[in-house]
């Protein structure tokens, strides 16, 4: 057994610290791993979310030596451990204790997008062409583990910024509700408005950390950008829209 | 007197997995002021990790598919000790959730002519697993969660239900805490749905999470009602074995639906040999055969790989203890040398990542080592197949933490379905039910303070006990003396042990504050740890024959006169575990001419 110095946060909204815990570490082990150790034999209070340790859940997301990391994929083999390993909570969300955070901004902002809106079944059932979905496969590989969120820059370092914009895992399921082949609602003035994705430049962020591989950037973010560009900025949509042309036939982008 | 926040519902509905959220939406649906409550953060509970899909009999793979062929494959599976009616509603109404499902918002993956495609898997007769790739749980759980969330339910998340509360005989409401904050929240509701999941945190090689701990099926036991078939518990035959620290993390069957098959250490397709009577009739005998059969179902017969899981996971067992297992002590899964790595990396991503990252094993290149994990509890509360009412008034159970569906073990697949379906119906049972009550019915105040004590006990005491050792040592005696084969002498031995590890949770003390602090959340999880654990393993002790996920080294045979008990599992007025046999429900002559050209 290797010993190993895990660096924790330790602390709640009024503040905290890190702490060492010096542990013994098992063969193959994550992150997550040890962190258990560390709670089982020297700190039984803690805090840390998590459920799946598999990467399936997306509970159990935290600043590993400053990456933003699932813990529970991420092998200690992979980081150096004969210096401290440092843990910290995820940055952009309000500390609740330890390494939990207070994520129900992103709750708040589940609940403020329009809902899927199908079209009627036809007789027989829906068709769907596999090579139709499969973008919106894609999206729906999200885990929600909110690392795109966290270090996204919008919110991250300019948290007034929140009231307006609602980050790249929220593009990502607008994106997916929007290229859903059944669906029928046009969300791109609530994109605009209310989801502000104008704040976002693209500087990509997001999509290295998705621990899924989803391109959020290149798949979700800027086609949605598009969608608002031909909606509000295209002038001949826009003049044609003045002399009463093409109002009748609203395009779904 | 307990300082709380106090909530008044007609429904809620504890848990937010599958089940729960489907409960809720039907209740609230149904015009009953509903509140889902849930352990964790919502979209994350247990049905995330299901991988392989959700079995309905929608033709559309093999049209001569059913549900009288899908309630016969169940049945079997369980070796029919399901109650029948149960597995009935579920054959007949998965259909209609799998498409409900689609219509809420799910994708999943489609067959050439646009429909949704469906996979083979094992025990199932046909093509029947609709799915997303390797990860369909969760598809399933977003699409209900965000139904959910547009429909406005309120949800308590991070929040843990601790008591259940009763006026007279029916149930009043619940006593919760605040993950959080450890502040106390009391529910008074008219009814109230389980929907927790199951109890596979007491064994040390588990699929399950945290989470898994057993809690509603104690609440109800605590409540006076009864759980049945408790000593049925599934080992997955395919879990991750090593490195030691994944050890028990799923792999999915469909690695085996999709072409994939068992090998031991001699390079030997070994599921051959392990191919009992039950079965034979149904299965292939040949490897020509069964490699046939995943391209031509009707004219050749299923392959052993993909026999149900309490006969591939004994054959697992007995393959290693043999010493012809793999060099970690499983045996090997092979999809490599089978299926182009394409492919695999198409229809199964996720455990394609999930090796890569955790084992530094590429499975498009060799085969996978892998071993039993305890996955899936069939037993549970007991409920009327109709309604999901359990056997005391307003309370209600749907999904893993029920008991009678999945009979004596469960058939890959059904597990999403039954979520569903039943979680539907007892969202359905539990609305209409609240309809009937015309006063909220109260809930004493000496009892919420009682178990407010009980609850902030753990602060004040001065003992010695770390609930982290206790559940450790637990989940060792369950898993070497309650777990694949069992028998009596280690019964026994298990059962003193669970008494001990009784007396000792009572002395665990726990540092820290009541902020967010998993140590105090353990020592309070404990006792329905301890609880579950102590009704295995009577039940286990009780049944003297083996059958599905229940098998005894000293009774290795099936006994036709224990077919016809369940065993029932209940609190005495003194606190004692009660257990008795009931009889099992026989099912009416139309659907039992299904099972007569078989034993």
């Amino acid at each position: 057994m290797e010993s190993v110095t895990m660096r924790v946060f330790r602390g709640d909204a009024s503040g905290g610290a890190f702490e060492d815990y010096t542990v013994e570490m098992g063969e193959g082990q994550v992150v997550l791993d040890v962190i258990h150790t560390v709670q089982a034999t020297q700190a039984a209070d803690l805090a840390v979310r998590w459920n799946c340790k598999a990467g399936k859940c997306g509970s159990c997301s935290a600043e590993v030596n400053g990456k933003p990391r699932l813990m529970c994929m991420t092998r200690m083999s992979a980081l150096d451990v004969s210096k401290p390993i440092s843990v910290a909570p995820i940055k952009t969300f309000p500390l609740i204790r330890d390494l939990v955070t207070d994520v129900s901004f992103n709750y708040e902002a589940a609940k403020r997008i329009p809902a899927f809106q199908p079209a009627p079944p036809p007789a027989g059932g829906y068709r769907m062409m596999q090579g139709d979905i499969e973008r919106g496969q894609e999206f729906r590989k999200c885990i929600e583990c909110f690392l795109c969120q966290n270090v996204c820059h919008v919110i991250r370092d300019h948290p007034e910024n929140k009231a307006d914009f609602f980050g790249p895992r929220w593009f990502v399921r607008l994106a997916e509700l929007e290229m859903h082949p059944l669906d029928t609602a046009d969300r791109t003035e609530f994109i605009r408005d209310a989801g502000g994705i104008g704040y976002c430049n693209i500087t990509k962020c997001c999509t290295e950390v998705c621990p899924e591989d989803i391109h959020i950037t290149d798949n979700a973010i800027i086609p949605l950008k598009e969608r608002v560009v031909d909606k509000y900025y295209d002038p001949f949509r826009w003049i044609f829209g003045k002399l009463g042309i093409g109002r009748d036939r609203e395009p779904r982008i | 007197m307990a300082d709380y926040e106090q909530h008044d519902y007609d429904v809620i509905v504890v848990g937010a997995g599958g089940a729960g959220l489907r409960a809720a939406i039907e209740a609230s649906a149904q015009g009953a002021k509903t509140a889902l409550i849930c352990k964790s953060l919502l979209g994350k509970a247990h049905t995330v990790m299901a991988e392989g899909g959700i079995a309905a009999a929608l033709g559309n793979v093999y049209g001569e598919d059913n549900w009288e062929v899908h309630f016969r494959d169940t049945m079997r599976g369980g070796k029919m000790m399901n109650n029948w009616r149960m597995a009935q509603l579920h054959a007949q109404e998965a259909p209609d959730r799998v498409y409900e499902l689609e219509a809420w918002g799910a994708l999943f993956d489609r067959t050439k002519d646009g429909r949704i495609l469906q996979r083979a898997f094992g025990g199932h007769r046909y093509d029947r697993l609709a799915h997303v790739g390797d990860r369909t749980g969760l598809e399933m759980i977003r699409t209900l969660q965000q139904h959910a969330v547009h429909k406005g339910i309120d949800v308590f998340m991070e929040c843990t239900v601790s008591r259940l509360f009763k006026d007279g005989d029916r149930i009043s409401g619940a006593l919760a805490y605040w993950r959080e904050s450890g502040k106390l929240l009391l529910f008074k509701a008219k009814a109230v749905v389980l929907a927790t999941g199951g109890v596979g945190k007491a064994f040390q090689i588990t699929s399950n999470s945290w989470e898994y701990t057993g809690d509603g099926h104690s609440l109800a036991y605590w409540a006076g009602a009864e759980l049945i078939d408790m000593e049925f518990m599934q080992f997955h035959p395919t879990g991750m074995v090593w490195p030691p620290s994944v050890r028990g993390i799923l792999v999915t069957e469909g690695v085996r639906g999709e072409g994939g098959t068992l090998k031991n250490s001699d390079g030997k397709r070994f599921m051959f040999e392990y191919v009992t009577d039950y079965f034979r009739a149904e299965t292939a005998e040949t490897v020509e055969e069964a490699d046939r059969w995943f391209d031509d179902k009707l004219n050749n017969r299923r392959t052993p790989d993909l026999l149900p899981r309490d006969e591939v996971a004994r054959a697992i067992n007995t393959e290693v203890k043999a010493g012809r297992g793999s060099p970690h002590g499983g045996v090997f899964l092979d999809i490599a040398s089978r299926r182009p790595a394409e492919y695999i990396r198409r229809a199964l991503p996720s455990m394609y990542h999930q090796f890569k990252t955790l084992a530094d094993i590429d499975i498009t290149a060799v085969p996978m080592e892998v071993g039993p994990t305890a996955h899936y509890v069939m037993g549970g509360i007991r409920v009327d197949a109709d309604t999901g009412a359990a056997t005391v008034p307003g309370l209600f159970a749907a999904g893993e933490c029920s008991g009678g569906m999945h009979g004596a073990n469960r058939l890959g697949g059904n597990s999403l379905s039954d979520l569903v379906v039943f979680g539907r119906r007892a969202g359905l049972g539990a609305a209409e039910y609240a309809k009937g009550i015309t006063s909220t019915p109260d809930v004493s105040q000496s009892e919420v303070d009682a178990a407010a004590a009980d609850m902030f006990g753990h602060f004040e005491r001065d003992g010695s006990e770390n609930p982290y050792t206790i559940q450790r040592e637990l989940q060792d005696t369950m898993h070497s003396l309650v777990g694949i084969i069992r028998t009596e002498s280690e019964l026994k031995d298990a059962l003193g042990k669970i008494d001990e590890f009784k007396e000792r949770a009572r002395k665990t003390s726990v540092e820290g504050n009541r902020q967010y602090n998993p140590g105090w959340h353990l020592a309070m999880d404990l006792r329905s740890l301890l609880t579950i654990s102590e009704a295995m393993a009577k039940a286990a002790l009780m049944r003297t024959e083996s059958r599905g996920g229940h098998t005894r080294s000293d009774f290795p045979k099936a006994d036709a006169e224990w077919g016809k008990y369940n065993l029932a599992v209940t609190e005495e007025s003194s606190g004692a575990m009660a257990i008795r046999k009931t009889d099992l429900p026989q099912m009416p002559a139309e659907l039992a001419r299904h099972f007569e050209e078989a034993n």
